[in-house]
C-alpha cells in the first residue's frame, strides 16, 4: 500500500509520518512536493502537520492555494482516502474539503501534551480497527486547534456520524477538563460527508511505538491500510459511515 | 583624534582601542572600516575580556571531531559515523528590551549556528532567569520570553526537550535567556565555515537585509544599558517560516556536496560572517553591498555590513556548482544573491557598486585585543562567608509547611506551564521528555542509542562562592545525564556575568571558570563550545554570576533508560553518595529553603568533593546500565526532601521514610549538598546494588520504601502529607503566580 505524504513549505511532520508509515508499519511511503498535480500513484494521501507558509495570515489559509490542493480535491472526489493531521486538518478546512474551522486555542497558548480521544465512530475507513467508544492516547501540538462550526453543521456532523474523535478523560468521559483547546463539543477529528477525508488535530504518527510513549496511533494507519486493501481486492465497497454513531 | 567620542561609544570601542587600530592600520579608518572593527572587536564577537580565561577549560577528548573554538559549534563523535553538534548562546539583552522577539531570535540564531555545521537541528533546550513573579514586569518578561521561544521553535519543527527557569531579585533588571541547540549529521557531511579557495563565490541566501539590529553585537550585547526602551530598534524581528526553509535548503545543498563553506549571519551580520570565514580560510574577500537584496530604501554600505537582519546564511560556492545551488534555493522560494568572491590576498574589501568603501586586513579585524582582567575579591563575600549558619535560630516553619512552600516555589515547582507551550515531540525522537527525567533523551533512530541533554547552573550558589558554584554547575549537569542513563560526553557553556571591567565581576568570572574547569577535568568532560554574555548589569547591580552548563551524553542502550518517578510500591529507596542523611547547617548556604524560610542568601557553600562526584556518577551509570534502578533523581534545589517528594509526585505513589530524625532536621531535609542521588530499586536487587556501590566506593543510605498510591508521603515526626496535596502545590506553583 502506497502513502503519499504532501510537503508544503513549512511542513514538519512529513518525516515523522514517513517514518511511522514506512519504518513502523512497513508500508510504502513517498513525499509529494506541494507543486505536484498527479496523485494517481498513491493509494491514500496524508497532509501532515507543521506551519505551512508559517501559518501566516491564518493556519492553512495560504497552503490551500498550493497547486497540489487542486489534485487533492480531485482525489477526494474520486473517493481517495485523505488524512489531514494538525496543519493538514486546518488546510482541509480552509480548502472547503471539511466543514468548520480551527481557531486559536481558547486560552491563547500553544499546547503540546498527551490527550485522550474517544472513538465516536469505529466504522470509518480511519477507525475500523478500533472498537466503538475505545479510548486512544494521542499527543497534540498546536496553537490553533479550537474546532468551530455553526449549529446546523454540528447537528449534521453528529447525525451522520462524521465526528470521529472527541477529547475525553482517561475513562472515556467527555468533560470540559479533557478539552485542551476549547473545541466545540470536544471535537478532535471529523470526516466529510462521504467519509473518505479525516481531519484530526492530534498526531497519530507520534505514537506508533511504545518507546515514544504509546502506540495507539498505529490503529489509525492500520485502519487506512485495512480499508484500502479491502477496497483494492474488492472485499468491501467504500462503505458510507454508519449514521447515528454515539455522540 | 579626529573621531568623535560618541561614534566610538556607539560601537563600544574605547579611545585606546581606536589608537591601536590607527597604529596597526597606519592610517585613520574610514567609517565603514571603523564599523567593521567595532563589530569584530566587540566582546560578543572578539571575547576581549574572556579569551584568556576560556583557555582554562579542558578541550581534550578522543570523541572531539573539531577543536573547540574553530567552528560555529562543537562536534562530537557519537558512533555509527555520526556527529552530534551543539552549542549554547545568550540573547539576554535583546530579551530584556523586547522579550518575545528577543527570545525568538535567540532560538533562530543558535539554530543557524548548528545549521552552519551541516547538521540537522534535532533539539532545543533553554535556560531562563527572571526577577520575582510578584512584579508585573518580571511576569511580562517571563511570559513574553516563553511565548517567543514557543512561537519560533514550534514553527521550525525542532522539539524543545529540556530546560530550567529560576527567579530571583538578582535578575530583576537583567533577565537571562540562554538557548541551546543540538544537531546531528553524518561525520562526512560536516561543514566548515571557511572560505579557502580564491575565486569561489560568496552567496547570501535568506531574508532581505534591513536596518534592524544594527550595533546589536557591539552596542546591545557588549555593554550595560540603563534606558532599555530606547534600544528597541536594535532588536531584530524573526521570521521562523523562512528559517525552516533555510534549514531544508541549506541541508540539501550541503548534503549534495555543493559547498566549500557555510556560515550563519548572527551578531555583527554580514561583516562578522565574511571576515570570520575568510580568516578561517586564511584568505581575503571582496563583497559588493550593491548586490545585497534590501528591504529598506537608501541603506548605506555601513548599514548593510552591520545589519543583523535574521534568517540569512552565507554560502561559499565553487562557481561550477552555482546553477545547482540556485536550483535548490529557487525550489524553496528563498532569495539568493552572489555578492562577492574569495580573494587570494588577505584583505577585506567592501565595494558599493564600483566604488571601494573599505579595505583592511582580515587578520587585523580578526585579532581583537585580548585583555588581562583585573580581579578583586568582592568585599561582600567576606561578610557572606562570615555568616554562621550553625547559629541560625530555630526553623520558623514546620518541616511539613517548609516542604509545601518549597514545592510551590516557582524555582522548584513543575515547569509544565512552560514546556506544554513548546513542541517537545516533533521529529519523534523524544523518549524521555521534560518532566520525565533529570535529562532529556533523544533516540538516534536506526540504532539502540540515545543522546542525553540537559542544562544547569545555580547563580545563587555562584554568588556565594563562584568557584564552588562553577564546579557544581558542571557536576550537576553531568549528574543529571547519568540519572537518565547517559554517559557524559561534552559540555557547552554560557557565562552570564556583569561588567568584566569591574574587578569584582572579573573575580567572579575567573573563579567560576576555574571551578568549572576543575570539575570538567575530574569528571573527564571537555568543553566543546560556548558563549560569553557580559555586561548583564543595570545601575551597577550585576546579575548573580551565572554559568549555564549544557551537557550532552550518550545512552548506549535505550532499554536502559531511567526516569525520575518512583515506579512501584515496595521498592526500596536509597540515597547514593552519603553515609547518612545528616548535614551540617553549612549546607543551607545558598539553598532555596534558606531564602524562603529565613529570607536569607548567605553562608559559604562547602567545597564540592569532586572525587566522590566522579565515583558517584560512574556508579549510577553502571547501575542504570545493568538495569538495577527503577528511578534516579539528583538532589539539587530543595535538597533531599524535595527530591523524594518529586519522585513520589511524578510516580503518583507514597513514601515511608525509615531514616532517623536528624538533630538539625532542616539541614538534613533541605540542605543542598551535591554528589547525592535518590534511587529506587526492587528489593530483590538490593544486594546487587549495594555491591556496585561498594565496588565504586560510593557510600549509601537506606531512606525508606515506596508505598501505594493511596498512602501518604511520610517522614515520621516531620512530614505526613497526602501525595495529592503535594502534587497540587507542585503542579500549580508557577501558574498561580501568573494569574
Amino acid at each position: 500500500m502506497r502513502f503519499g505524504i504532501v510537503v508544503f513549505p513549512g511542513t514538519w511532520s512529513d518525516g515523522d509520518c514517513h517514518y511511522a508509515v514506512r519504518d513502523v508499519l512497513g508500508q510504502d511511503a513517498s513525499y509529494v512536493w506541494h507543486k505536484e498535480r498527479d496523485l494517481s500513484p498513491y493509494d491514500c494521501m496524508i497532509l501532515p502537520g507543521g506551519f505551512s507558509y508559517g501559518d501566516y495570515l491564518r493556519a492553512g489559509a495560504i497552503a490551500r492555494f498550493s497547486p497540489v490542493m487542486g489534485a487533492v480535491e480531485a482525489y477526494v472526489q474520486a473517493g481517495g482516502l485523505v488524512l489531514g493531521i494538525c496543519n493538514g486538518f486546518q488546510i482541509l478546512c480552509e480548502a472547503g474539503l471539511l466543514p468548520g474551522a480551527l481557531t486559536r486555542n481558547h486560552h491563547l497558548q500553544y499546547r503540546c501534551q498527551w490527550t485522550h480521544l474517544r472513538v465516536e465512530n469505529a466504522d470509518s475507513p480511519f477507525t475500523n480497527t478500533c472498537t466503538p467508544g475505545q479510548v486512544l492516547r494521542v499527543p497534540i501540538s498546536h496553537g490553533e486547534g479550537c474546532y468551530y462550526a455553526d449549529a446546523a453543521t454540528l447537528r449534521e456532523l453528529n447525525a451522520r456520524g462524521q465526528v470521529i474523535f472527541r477529547y475525553c478523560d482517561p475513562s472515556g468521559d467527555i468533560t470540559p477538563g479533557a478539552n485542551p483547546n476549547g473545541s466545540l463539543e470536544n471535537i478532535a477529528g471529523i470526516t466529510n460527508t462521504r467519509g473518505n477525508v479525516l481531519g484530526m488535530m492530534p498526531h497519530p504518527e507520534r505514537c506508533c511505538e511504545g518507546l515514544l510513549g504509546g502506540a495507539d496511533g498505529r490503529l489509525i494507519f492500520e485502519s487506512m491500510v485495512s480499508f484500502a486493501t479491502g477496497r483494492r481486492t474488492g472485499l468491501s465497497a467504500a462503505a458510507p459511515p454508519r449514521s447515528g454513531a454515539r455522540s | 583624534m579626529p573621531v568623535a567620542r560618541e561614534t566610538l561609544e556607539e560601537i563600544a570601542l574605547t579611545p585606546e582601542e581606536y589608537e591601536v587600530i590607527v597604529e596597526r592600520l597606519g592610517r585613520e579608518p574610514n567609517p565603514v572600516e571603523l564599523g567593521l572593527f567595532g563589530t569584530l572587536w566587540s566582546e560578543h564577537c572578539g571575547y576581549k575580556h574572556s579569551r584568556k580565561l576560556l583557555g582554562l577549560f579542558p578541550k581534550e577528548s578522543p570523541a572531539l571531531l573539531i577543536p573547540p573554538g574553530e567552528e560555529n559549534a562543537g562536534a562530537v563523535d557519537i558512533g555509527d559515523g555520526l556527529a552530534a553538534v551543539f552549542k549554547i548562546e545568550s540573547h539576554n539583552h535583546p530579551s530584556a528590551v523586547e522579550p518575545y522577539q528577543g527570545a525568538a531570535t535567540g532560538v533562530g540564531g543558535i539554530v543557524r549556528d548548528i545549521l552552519a555545521m551541516g547538521a540537522r537541528p534535532i533539539a532545543l533546550v533553554n535556560s531562563l532567569r527572571f526577577g520575582p513573579l510578584s512584579e508585573t514586569r518580571s511576569r511580562y518578561l517571563f511570559q513574553g520570553v516563553v511565548a517567543g521561544i514557543s512561537g519560533y521553535g514550534n514553527c521550525i519543527g525542532i522539539p524543545d526537550v529540556a530546560g530550567e527557569v529560576f527567579f530571583s531579585q538578582a535578575y530583576r533588571d537583567n533577565p537571562l535567556v540562554n538557548a541551546l541547540c543540538l544537531g546531528i549529521a553524518p561525520i562526512k557531511n560536516l561543514m566548515r565555515a571557511a572560505a579557502r579557495t580564491p575565486g569561489h563565490l560568496l552567496v547570501l541566501v535568506g531574508a532581505a537585509t534591513g536596518r534592524d539590529g544594527i550595533h546589536g553585537a557591539s552596542g546591545l550585547a557588549s555593554r550595560t544599558f540603563e534606558e532599555d526602551q530606547e534600544r528597541r530598534p536594535a532588536v531584530q524581528v524573526g521570521n521562523p517560516f523562512l528559517e525552516k526553509l533555510l534549514i531544508e535548503a541549506c541541508l540539501e545543498v550541503a548534503r549534495a556536496g555543493l559547498l566549500e563553506g557555510l556560515q550563519d549571519l548572527g551578531a555583527g551580520g554580514l561583516s562578522t560572517a565574511v571576515v570570520e570565514s575568510a580568516a578561517r580560510g586564511g584568505r581575503g574577500f571582496v563583497v559588493d553591498v550593491a548586490q545585497v537584496p534590501r528591504r529598506d530604501e537608501g541603506m548605506t554600505p555601513y548599514e548593510v555590513m552591520l545589519s543583523e537582519s535574521q534568517e540569512r546564511m552565507l554560502l561559499v560556492v565553487p562557481p561550477e556548482n552555482l546553477e545547482r545551488v540556485k536550483g535548490v534555493f529557487e525550489k524553496w522560494d528563498i532569495p539568493w544573491a552572489v555578492m562577492g568572491t574569495v580573494t587570494p590576498e588577505e584583505s577585506a574589501r567592501v565595494l558599493d557598486g564600483g566604488q571601494e568603501v573599505a579595505n583592511v586586513s582580515v587578520a587585523l579585524l580578526a585579532q581583537a585585543p585580548v585583555y588581562e582582567v583585573r580581579t578583586k575579591k568582592p568585599a561582600v563575600l567576606e561578610e557572606l562567608h562570615a555568616y554562621d549558619l550553625g547559629r541560625l535560630p530555630e526553623p520558623p516553619v514546620s518541616a511539613e509547611n517548609a516542604l509545601l512552600q518549597l514545592l510551590g516555589s516557582p524555582n522548584i515547582a513543575s515547569k509544565e506551564w512552560v514546556y506544554r507551550q513548546y513542541d517537545h515531540h516533533v521529529q519523534t525522537n523524544t523518549i524521555l521528555g521534560p518532566g520525565q527525567g533529570d535529562a532529556a533523551l533523544l533516540w538516534i533512530k536506526g540504532t539502540r542509542r540515545a543522546l542525553g541533554l540537559t542544562a544547569d547552573g545555580n547563580g545563587r550558589l555562584c554568588y556565594l562562592d563562584p568557584y564552588t558554584g562553577g564546579a557544581m554547575a558542571v557536576a550537576e549537569a553531568c549528574r543529571n545525564l547519568v540519572c537518565a542513563g547517559a554517559h557524559p560526553l561534552a559540555i557547552t557553556d554560557c557565562l552570564n556575568f556583569g561588567d568584566p571591567e569591574r574587578p569584582e565581576v572579573a573575580y567572579q568570572l575567573e573563579q567560576c571558570v576555574r571551578g568549572m574547569a576543575e570539575a570538567c577535568r575530574v569528571l573527564g568532560v571537555p568543553v566543546v563550545s560556548g558563549n560569553v554574555s557580559l555586561y548583564n548589569e543595570t545601575r551597577g547591580q550585576p546579575v548573580y554570576p551565572t554559568p549555564v552548563v549544557g551537557a550532552l551524553g550518550l545512552l548506549e542502550d535505550i532499554a536502559h533508560r531511567c526516569q525520575s518517578a518512583f515506579q512501584g510500591a515496595g521498592d526500596i529507596v536509597l540515597l547514593l553518595g552519603a553515609p547518612s542523611v545528616e548535614l551540617s547547617a553549612a549546607y543551607l548556604a545558598g539553598s532555596e529553603y534558606l531564602e524562603l524560610a529565613y529570607s536569607l542568601v548567605a553562608g559559604r557553600p562547602p567545597a564540592l568533593d569532586l572525587e566522590l562526584e566522579a565515583w558517584l556518577q560512574r556508579c549510577c551509570l553502571r547501575l542504570v546500565q545493568r538495569g538495577l534502578l527503577r528511578s534516579a533523581h539528583d538532589c539539587s534545589e530543595g535538597g533531599l526532601a524535595v527530591a523524594l517528594a518529586e519522585s513520589a509526585i511524578q510516580g503518583n505513589l507514597g513514601f515511608m521514610a525509615s531514616f532517623p530524625k536528624a538533630a538539625r532536621w532542616d539541614a538534613a531535609l533541605f540542605g543542598e549538598r551535591s554528589a547525592r542521588i535518590v534511587v529506587s530499586v526492587e528489593p530483590a536487587r538490593l544486594k546487587e546494588v549495594e555491591a556496585v556501590c561498594q565496588e565504586h566506593r560510593v557510600p549509601f543510605t537506606l531512606l525508606g520504601a515506596v508505598t501505594p498510591a493511596s498512602t501518604n508521603f511520610l517522614i515520621p515526626g516531620l512530614v505526613d502529607l497526602p501525595v495529592a496535596v503535594m502534587a497540587e502545590t507542585w503542579r500549580r506553583g508557577l501558574e498561580r503566580l501568573l494569574r
